[in-house]
């Protein structure tokens, strides 16, 4: 590559750098501004102020966030837990053993995964408030699965066909116990692709509305993204932008470290059950 | 990885190859088989009870007078110009911002692609977080830049003639145009990781070959590039259109339907949730599954997309 061509794809990767970061660098500017500042139409504050944290966190909103923040952690781990163990034994199944139906279950899978949710919803609305799931956790446990599971199935299946399964029969000719073979051998070469897959079904969950909103009623269930859609600001005459965006920012936070940490690992999910030649 | 299986089947003695293929069949299931249930539990019951609902005249505050009419829900439906103008919109933004993505991801694959090593890495990184910002956060953030009580993109652009009272979420247009641009601004990072992921399998061997032959970046790129991945490019394009077709959060969020920005998801989710005619917004429902089942069918017939290679097999 000559000098000019290096730098050209280098501002291509600056600007790769601003068009990402640019609408999070504004929210979290927005955030910091006082009511005072919200229209001074600048993308940053003229003073810094941590108003908008204070009124979500301690103030006349945190009734409304801080639930629902827990609860779309909850239901969010347990979504995804529920959905990588149950897709660890469909994917060692599809990955190993050879058996009839194993093409029907990844389209299966591949179908659910393009299924539009609202479709899913207008039935469950009716039977979840028959049955005494609406406004619950397990209400909306239940439907997240749709999300998470395909991805996971897919997901795994492709990293467990990556692995060397011979090796745990090495093992055992070597002395190795069928126990010691799958401890020491299978667990460490699987954990990466589990633990990848949990990390992208969980962005999955986490970043529901559709479901959210239409499941819940109150703070009892409701998650993050439904409060942030139906909050409305302490007062009519105060614009409800400054405490949104600081809440914007706060559920951003977990997703952003988790991206910071496991860069390569998401890429390779992301990527590897979707193409490969 | 089918060599695995076909190499133990090979070892197994032939007499008790039928006891072991039974044995493994079952354990198959054994191990498949919640996974696959709950797949169908979460999805086939609720669409056939959807399409079961959508027979009757049924509204939640009303359930004495809930009445079968056949295909009648469909009927007023159709006939309706709100359905189809929610379905021209949902087709608009599915059209332009699958279009505009598969473009600038492709560019944002090819500069991943050439960047210096060093900058590798953190263009993955960065690329990740649109993908992983709720896509509620992205629509807020795309609303309070454009808006009049909180924006900055009036003051940024009043050389193109905006002022500080020009309203983007009055009219259709604008408020569509903001729509696409956040929906854009949030899915190209995952076309343009697969699109690289296809663009790394193109043998350089070809690409070599060509440039000693003498062909142009341009030939190049259209000749022997574009051709090697066409099937990244068409399981990508097929995904984003999906999903595309299903948007309702960037509309919930920055217009709730106002002005004729009403999509399919969201007429379905207003009948049902906000009206509670069960009967209509199930019908709706059930037509925006045909058309998703419709558009793959397309897809996979027409420009017959191989999903086994998206199958990884």
């Amino acid at each position: 590559m000559s000098t000019r061509e290096k730098v050209g794809w280098g501002i291509g990767g600056l600007v790769i750098i601003v068009y990402c970061l640019f609408p999070v660098a504004w929210i979290v500017s927005l955030s910091f501004k006082s009511s005072d500042d919200i229209a001074n139409g600048q993308f940053l504050p003229t003073v810094f102020s941590g108003a908008n944290y204070e009124q979500i966190l301690v103030g006349d909103a945190a009734g409304l966030f801080l639930p629902a923040l827990v609860n779309s952690f909850g239901i969010c781990l347990i979504a995804t837990f529920v959905s990588c163990l149950l897709s660890m034994f469909a994917a060692y199944a599809i990955a190993r053993l050879d058996f009839p139906g194993k093409k029907l279950i990844l389209s299966t899978a591949l179908a659910v995964a393009i299924f539009p949710v609202i479709s899913i919803v207008t039935p469950l609305f009716n039977l979840w408030r028959q049955i005494g799931l609406y406004n619950t956790w397990p209400g909306l446990i239940i439907p997240y699965l749709s999300l998470t599971l395909p991805i996971s199935i897919w997901t795994l299946s492709a990293f467990f066909r990556e692995i060397p399964w011979e090796m745990e029969q090495a093992a055992q000719v070597d002395g190795a116990t069928p126990w010691q073979a799958f401890r020491k051998v299978i667990v460490p070469l699987a954990a990466p692709g589990v633990f990848t897959t949990a990390i992208i079904a969980f962005f999955l969950a986490w970043n529901d509305f559709v479901y959210g909103i239409s499941l819940t009623s109150t703070e009892a269930a409701r998650p993050v993204p439904a409060a942030l859609g139906l909050f409305s600001g302490a007062s009519q005459f105060e614009s409800p932008n400054g405490p949104i965006a600081a809440a914007a920012v706060i559920v951003t936070i977990p997703v952003v470290l988790l991206v910071l940490l496991f860069q390569r690992r998401i890429v390779a999910g992301l990527t590897n059950g979707a193409v490969k030649g | 990885m089918t060599t695995t299986v076909e190499r133990t089947e090979a070892v197994a003695p032939v007499s008790s190859t039928s006891d072991k293929s039974r044995a493994e069949r079952r354990l198959g299931w054994y191990l498949a088989g919640p996974a696959f249930a709950v797949m169908l539990l979460v999805t086939a019951y609720p669409i056939v009870q959807a399409v079961f609902d959508s027979l009757f005249d049924y509204r939640l505050t009303d359930p004495q007078n809930s009445a079968f009419v056949g295909l009648g829900n469909y009927g007023v439906i159709l006939t309706d110009s709100v359905w189809w103008t929610s379905f021209g919109v949902t087709v608009l933004i599915t059209v332009v911002t699958v279009a505009v993505e598969l473009v600038l991801g492709f560019a944002l694959a090819l500069v991943m692609l050439n960047a210096l090593r060093g900058l590798r890495p953190v263009l993955r990184t960065v690329i990740l977080i649109p993908y992983a910002v709720i896509t509620v956060v992205s629509a807020f953030a795309w609303q309070f830049a454009f808006s009049v009580d909180s924006g900055f993109v009036n003051a940024w652009f009043s050389f193109l003639g905006t002022t500080a009272d020009t309203d983007w979420f009055g009219t259709q247009g604008s408020s569509l145009f903001v729509i696409c641009l956040a929906e854009i601004w949030k899915t190209t990072p995952f076309i343009s990781l697969l699109l690289l992921a296809g663009l790394a399998q193109v043998p350089d061997v070809l690409q070599e070959a060509a440039k000693v032959d003498g062909a142009t970046w341009w030939q190049r790129m259209r000749r022997v590039t574009l051709p090697n991945m066409k099937a990244a490019i068409m399981v990508a394009v097929l995904f984003r259109t999906l999903d595309a077709f299903r948007v309702f959060d960037s509309v919930f969020v920055m217009t709730a339907g106002a002005n004729n920005t009403e999509t399919v998801s969201f007429l379905a989710y207003r009948q049902t949730i906000e009206r509670v005619e069960i009967g209509l917004g199930s019908a709706v429902s059930v037509l925006l599954f045909l058309s998703v089942v419709l558009i793959s069918v397309l897809f996979i017939k027409g420009f017959k997309v191989d999903l086994s290679q998206a199958r990884g097999e």
